[in-house]
Order: structure tokens, then sequence, then C-alpha cells
């Protein structure tokens, strides 16, 4: 059963009867013997696909399962950072479509995302990064992406609480996107499933894959903990452990999952209105609605599963972040966390097809995959659909590796992204 | 914090004093490979969750390379052994055997390990 539209109007009317009216945002079915299309993964990337496949191209016989619970993995861990000041024309093609799509979604979904547009500055802190940035505002401006170069004094005026005289981080200058920003992470992945649940998908929690079944080099079904689900495509969304399913289906990945971290500082008064990310001491910084400092730190060098992440990370991170924002030096922090992230070569995704007959990737997003979320699934969406790559997903195959053809970001990021 | 012991030194370093090396045994592809063979060396890894095999160099200690073999998953480290080594030592092998009864090593006889 479809969920009841949310606007002003139910609000004011359930005011009136305690709030009795409102119905769970998506059901929780049990999965039936076989989809057209089973995702793995509900994520934001996973449900996305799910939701462009039904809103594009009319394919709602889709499942999406998923081992822990909707928005649990990465989804709920990253700093809900959302830019699109990519350097290479590919990637700033995904993420502004991605970008575009949020800006739109709250109204799309009937689900509020809280999406943020209040701009974000990527701080150029060596002479290196000034160069970059200049390049990458060049770029972006021939990409039909706005963003600008700012001066030191403009950001401090942009951030008041910005000590921009160093001396060991200065801040030289900025790459400022007007239309970057946040939004509420959690929302994103529960809007995007309600609205899957009402066109009838199946939304399925607690359902891990043990295994992948093929014949003749063609997908037949996916074994779960609940059971035997067969399908005609099969698409993996699973971040971190797109090796792991990769290995079920008998292929192998250019991927390495590490731990990223992130932490929360105690709720204060509002003090920053801006997103700030410093690229070369691995940390960015926003201040949610709530007030708390959403910190943002740097990968561990190694490969590891445990949503943990290394102390001395946390140590670096904070110790830039002090320097750069004095006034934080006494927050105390509420929770520090750990998300798996796929890192690629190149440090851009991977949307593909894969050795495996109707077998689709969607991974190697690193440290930067919410951002993406809606343009990725547009793009997935359309490569299980027709079982080629769009225009948006044609680049990222995961053929470029073996010719070469890299869409490398690694510089234009710096590291964290 | 990782602590890794130095099979050259001896001495027991945490990760600062470490620099990472990535998959350990990799093996390096000669002028006439093909492409496939160059991207499975250069980019295709393992990234296996549980008992891997990496390559470390200390660092900021002695700087030799050496290789380690911890679980992705639990953080255990079931030793560490030099680089000049075909696989890892059966010492190894029977601690990570210990932690994971259903790993088996994915080379032909971990008892001809070659200690260089």
């Amino acid at each position: 059963m479809p969920s009841r539209r949310y606007s002003v109007f139910a609000i004011a009317r359930e005011a009136l009867r305690q709030h009795s009216g409102w119905s769970r945002a998506w059901a929780s079915p049990e999965p039936r013997d076989r989809y057209k299309v089973v995702i793995v993964g509900a994520g934001g990337h996973g449900l996305a696909t799910a939701y462009y496949l039904g809103k594009n191209h009319g394919i709602t016989d889709v499942a999406v399962i998923e081992k822990g619970w909707l928005g649990g993995g990465n989804t709920g861990r990253n700093t809900t950072i959302i830019r699109s000041n990519y350097l290479q024309d590919p990637s700033a093609a995904i993420y502004d479509k991605a970008l575009k799509l949020y800006e739109t979604l709250s109204q799309d979904l009937n689900y509020n995302v809280m999406f943020s547009p209040r701009g974000l500055i990527m701080l150029a802190q060596t002479e290196h990064e000034v160069r970059g940035y200049r390049r990458t505002v060049h770029a972006n401006n021939l990409q039909g992406v706005a963003t600008e170069w700012v001066e030191p004094a403009r950001v401090k005026e942009l951030v008041p609480i910005i000590n921009i005289d160093g001396p060991r981080y200065p801040v030289l200058g900025g790459l400022y996107q007007a239309r970057g920003g946040t939004a509420r992470h959690d929302a994103v992945a529960w809007g995007y499933a309600r609205a899957c649940s009402d066109m009838g998908m199946h939304v399925i929690q607690n359902c891990e894959v043990t295994g992948i079944e093929t014949a003749n080099g063609q997908v037949q079904a996916v074994n779960t903990t609940k059971g035997r689900i067969g399908c005609d495509k099969l698409a993996l969304v699973v971040a971190g452990h797109s090796s792991q399913l990769a290995e079920m289906a008998g292929f192998r990945l250019p991927i390495e999952s590490v731990p990223l971290q992130a932490m929360v500082s105690e709720p204060i008064k509002p003090c920053m209105d801006v997103v700030v990310m410093a690229n070369t001491v691995h940390g960015y910084m926003s201040q949610s609605d709530k007030g708390e400092m959403v910190i943002g730190g740097g990968t561990d060098s190694y490969n590891a599963f445990t949503q943990r992440g290394s102390w001395h990370h946390i140590e670096e991170t904070v110790r830039a972040l002090i320097e750069t924002f004095p006034m934080i030096s006494r927050l105390k922090m509420l929770r520090q966390w750990g998300g798996i992230v796929d890192m690629t070569g190149d440090r851009s995704p991977i949307l593909s097809t894969t050795p495996v007959g109707g077998i689709f990737v969607n991974c190697g997003w690193g440290t930067g995959g919410f951002k993406a979320i809606p343009g990725s699934g547009w793009a997935m969406a359309e490569l299980v659909a027709q079982g080629r790559p769009g225009p948006l997903a044609a680049a990222f195959g995961m053929n470029r590796f073996r010719e070469g053809r890299f869409i490398d970001e690694s510089v234009a990021a710096g590291v964290a992204h | 914090m990782l602590i890794l012991t130095c099979p050259y030194c001896g001495v027991k370093a945490e990760e600062t004093e470490l620099s990472p090396g990535g998959e350990a045994h990799l093996k390096r592809i000669g002028p006439d490979g093909t492409a496939e063979e160059f991207e499975a060396y250069l980019f295709a890894r393992k990234n296996i969750k549980g008992v891997h095999f990496e390559r470390w160099r200390h660092a900021y200690g002695c700087g030799k390379w050496f290789l380690a073999a911890r679980d992705t998953h639990t953080m255990q480290v079931y030793g560490t052994y030099r680089a000049q080594t075909a696989h890892a030592t059966d010492e190894i092998v029977a601690n990570a055997r210990q932690a994971r009864a259903e790993w088996v090593p994915d080379w032909p006889q971990a008892s001809e390990a070659v200690v260089g």
C-alpha cells in the first residue's frame, strides 16, 4: 500500500487526531522466489538505483537486499558533504548531475532530505594546492560547473572563525562552490526506500548474500540468509565489501577496502554556515543543524574491515583543525566512528558491466560517495536497464584500468574527498 | 593501534613508525606480459576480509621492508617475516589456522617456504 503523501495538510490533520494516522514509511516484506532485478546493498546508491529503475525505466519488479539495516553502512557514516567541483570531465558530469538532483530531491521524493546548499570551500594551504585549485576552477568553468577561486580575505569573510595566518597551515585561498553544501544522510536513504516501496519494490533488510549462482556465464540467483532469490539481473552496490561479492561471482575488482573515520562534537551555537575542507591536513568540518561540529578525517593506509580506524588519524585531524579553527580547541567530541571505503587506483568510481552476464557493479566511490548518490543511481539504473552504460557511466567501466584510461581524481581531490 | 615486530631489528613498532606497502607476494610482470597480466599486477587485489599478507617498511627504524600476516577483520597479527621469503612461515600459518580453522594457504606447500 503506498504511503500517505507528506504535506503541511497531513501534519495539520494528524495534529488534530494525536498523530494516530501515520503509517510506516516503507514495507518490510519477505523475499519472493524471483525478481527481474536484485540489487545488493540498501544504502543510498543501491536504493537510488532502484528508484531510477522504476522512475526512468519502468522496471519495478525489483528487490533491494541488505545484510544489515537500511542506510547503516557508509550512507549513515559519512560527513554529508555535497559538491561537484571535480577536475575531470566525466567526474564533473556525474557529480553535477547528482548535485542537480539533490536540489529537487525533497520534492521528487516527497521526503525532506534537508538539502542545505550553504556553500563549500576547499582550503588551499600549500602552493601546490593553490595551483591545483586554480586549475580546477578553470576546468569547472569549462564544464559549466560554477566555482570560483577566493583570496584569503574572502575566506575569512565567509568563515569568520578561521585562522588564515598559519604558521604551519596558512590559508592561501580557496576553491569555493556556492551550490555545494550538506544533506541529512539518513533521510536520503529513507526517502528513496519509501519511494521504492511505494512503487511496489521490495526493500529487504537483515538479508545477507552468501553466494551467487551462475550458469554458462550468466547470473541465475543469489543465495541469502533468507533463501534463494532468482534474478535476471544483479546489481552489486555494496561499497566496502565489493571485493567479497565479486569473489562470489568469480571475478576480481581493482578495489582495496580501508577504514575512513569521522567524529562529531557536542552541540554549540551556530558559528560556521559553510562547509570547509582542508585536504592537505585531511580534515573537513561543517556544523549540523543540531549545532554539532561534524568532522571527517583521513583514511587508514592499510586494508581493514573494522569500521573503526586508527587512533593516530584522529589525532592528526584534530591537531590540524585546531590550528585552523582555534575556537574548537576546547570542544568535546561526542562520537567517533569508521566506515569501510572502497578505493580504486584512480580514486574514481566503477559503474560497469562485469565478466558475468547480467551482473553489474557500482563501487569504488571511496571516500566521497554520499554526494554522488542521486547521479550514481541515475547512471546505474540506465546501465542495468539497458545492459550497457549511458553517457554518464560510459567512462567509468572497470576495463579502464586495463586500457590505461584513468579518470585521475587523486590529485584534484587531495586524499579525502 | 597496530603493533608489528620488525623481523630484522626485533623492535616492536607501532604503526606511526611504519609505512604500509600493500599486498605482498605480487608477481612482477615482464615486458612480454599481456594487458590483462599488467592490469592484474597493478590493480587487481585480493582485498581479503580475513588472513591478509602485506608489505611494510620500518620507515622510522631500520628502514627495511618486511612482510606481515594480519587479519583485516579482527586486526589480529599472525606474525611478521622477512621480505626475501616466498611464503609465510609454518608458524604464521599455524597461528592463522588456530584463529580461522576454515582458512587454507593459497600456495601449494607451506613447508617449502624459503627463508633468504
